[in-house]
């Protein structure tokens, strides 16, 4: 029985980690845009397909960094593209646009790939199985939550201690004050897209090695569960958003252990809707205090 | 050192700035007075890049910087302290100071000391969060991170706005330090008593038009200027 619930902690610290990092992606893009990037969870799914068709040429340590450079493509693409035109509308006008890409993203991988669900391809250094005496893991869901932290350890130190986070810093708290500064605004929005996705590419490495298939809309569950996940942990907070990922793996996994599996997503958006009750800004989110 | 001629701006299609023309000599306090909505601030933006001018040019030192990008027009010696402040109000004291400084390289911690020497009351809460200064300190700030960029003019949007009279004096004082210590100073204020008594040179705008220009004493008794922004008649 206990090593019944270790395994299953393992695993939802595995899937909490992989979480935790795409949440990130929204959490940062938040800070900086005021807009939820709606598309995030299919640049995931994209991360996806391009591991199956890099894997097929390179040899995985190529193909890992191939990934995450392809899905930072993407997602800078998708800004250039799709948001930055849109940096004096209304932020409604930018959120539509993602919602926009986000399906243009699935039903091109829809025409491209078909609906077809594709194996996603073993990474043996990933795959390898320890065993503990009734516990057996694959390398995977040790390294997750581990990754997870260590990046977001990174990160932070990125946010608090660089003068990039310093500049990042000023732009999520206020754009034209930045300019006034020097700072190039868009050239920060990209690097914060940049590193957004090259977590989101992490992410659905760790993701889908543990989930062996993926298809066109693989990216939209998952990706609104991380967006909860930076909602509950509050969102513009890094640290919350990791939390919250972790929070939001564990539950799932805990439920479906206890063999209510059929109520795991619904519990994730009921979560959603008590967070959003009691405590608006999260767990950790900043408290809207101006002073004039 | 700035030369401004011709400059119109369009904001949806009503003209808030109309060919004005106007020079803001090197070591000078210059002063832009005029009601709200004259078309002072935008006039400001437009030098930094912040607002795109529909026609007319602005020349720093003999070169054109219409049209440029502000991190540019920054790069070339200019900086806004802008309306309300706008300090960064969760980072510290000393950080407001280290981002007014984006674009220089190397060693900041003599230009830190010299703005602390300005405003010592800065130093005794350089750890603060800026958010937490009173207005005043905050002004200060903003005074104080604008010249960390080392700027040969620095621009003042209404830096006496909100503040008690006894912190404006102040204000003023700092002003003229600044000023005193080579940087060349532009100065927008709706305070058109305190702007003028500091000015080197003035203009008043009114409806996006220049309508009246001459030395602060000049102005400070001039008949119109008395009338519309001194409140006083002779």
């Amino acid at each position: 029985m206990i090593s019944y619930l270790l395994q299953q902690l393992l695993n939802g610290l595995s899937l909490g980690g992989a979480y935790a990092l795409i949440a990130i992606g929204y959490t940062m893009v938040y800070g900086i845009l005021r807009m939820i990037n709606f598309a995030h969870g299919d640049e995931f799914m994209m991360a996806g397909y391009f591991m199956i068709f890099s894997l097929a040429v390179f040899p995985w340590y190529f193909a890992i960094p191939f990934v995450i450079l392809c899905t930072i493509v993407l997602g800078v693409v998708i800004e250039r593209v799709a948001y930055k035109p849109l940096r004096n509308a209304p932020r409604m006008s930018v959120m539509i646009s993602a919602i926009g890409i986000s399906y243009l993203l699935q039903n091109l991988a829809n025409y491209l790939f078909t609906a077809m669900p594709q194996s996603y391809p073993q990474i043996d250094i990933l795959k390898h199985v320890y065993t503990f005496g009734n516990i057996s893991v694959s390398r995977v869901t040790i390294i997750a939550p581990v990754l997870t932290i260590v990046l977001t350890f990174l990160l932070i130190m990125l946010v608090n201690h660089t003068k990039l986070g310093m500049a990042m810093r000023a732009c999520s708290k206020d754009q034209e004050t930045a300019r006034i500064m020097g700072i190039k605004v868009d050239n920060i929005i990209t690097t914060t897209f940049v590193i957004g996705c090259g977590l989101a590419a992490v992410g659905s490495i760790l993701y889908f090695t543990d989930r062996n298939t993926v298809q066109p809309y693989s990216g939209s569950l998952p990706g609104l569960k991380c967006f909860v996940a930076a909602v509950i942990g509050g969102i513009g907070n890094i640290q919350g958003a990791v939390i919250g990922g972790f929070i939001v793996g564990i539950c799932q996994i805990v439920i479906t252990a206890m063999g209510y599996s059929v109520f795991s997503d619904a519990f994730t958006f009921a979560l959603l809707v008590l967070i959003l009750i009691f405590r608006p800004s999260g767990l950790f989110g900043e408290k809207a205090v101006q002073k004039v | 050192m700035l030369e401004i001629k011709g400059l119109s701006i369009n904001y949806g299609g009503i003209e808030a700035v109309r060919d004005i023309s106007f020079v803001v000599p090197s070591g000078q306090i210059v002063t832009l007075v005029g009601a709200n909505g004259a078309g002072k601030s935008s006039t400001l933006r437009s030098i930094i890049g912040l607002v795109k001018a529909k026609s007319g040019s602005i020349k720093l030192a003999g070169k054109e910087l219409m049209g440029s990008s502000t991190d540019e027009i920054v790069r070339n010696g200019i900086t806004l302290v802008p309306e309300g402040r706008h300090v960064f109000p969760d980072q510290t004291v000393l950080e407001n100071l280290k981002i007014g400084a984006y674009l220089r390289k190397g060693n900041l911690d003599e230009d830190i000391e010299k703005v602390y020497s300005i405003f010592p009351r800065l130093k005794e809460r350089s750890w603060q969060a800026a958010g937490t200064l009173s207005g005043g300190e905050q002004q200060m700030l903003a005074v104080g991170r604008a010249l960390m960029a080392n700027p040969k003019l620095i621009m003042m949007d209404e830096p006496s706005l909100g503040l008690a009279p006894i912190i404006v004096n102040e204000i003023f004082e700092i002003i003229k330090r600044v000023n005193e210590a080579g940087t060349t100073v532009l100065l927008v204020e709706q305070n058109a008593n305190m702007a003028l008594h500091v000015a080197d040179k003035a203009y008043v705008i009114e409806n996006g038009r220049i309508t009246i220009e001459g030395t602060g004493k000049e102005l400070l008794k001039d008949e119109r200027v008395k009338k519309a922004y001194l409140g006083t008649t002779a």
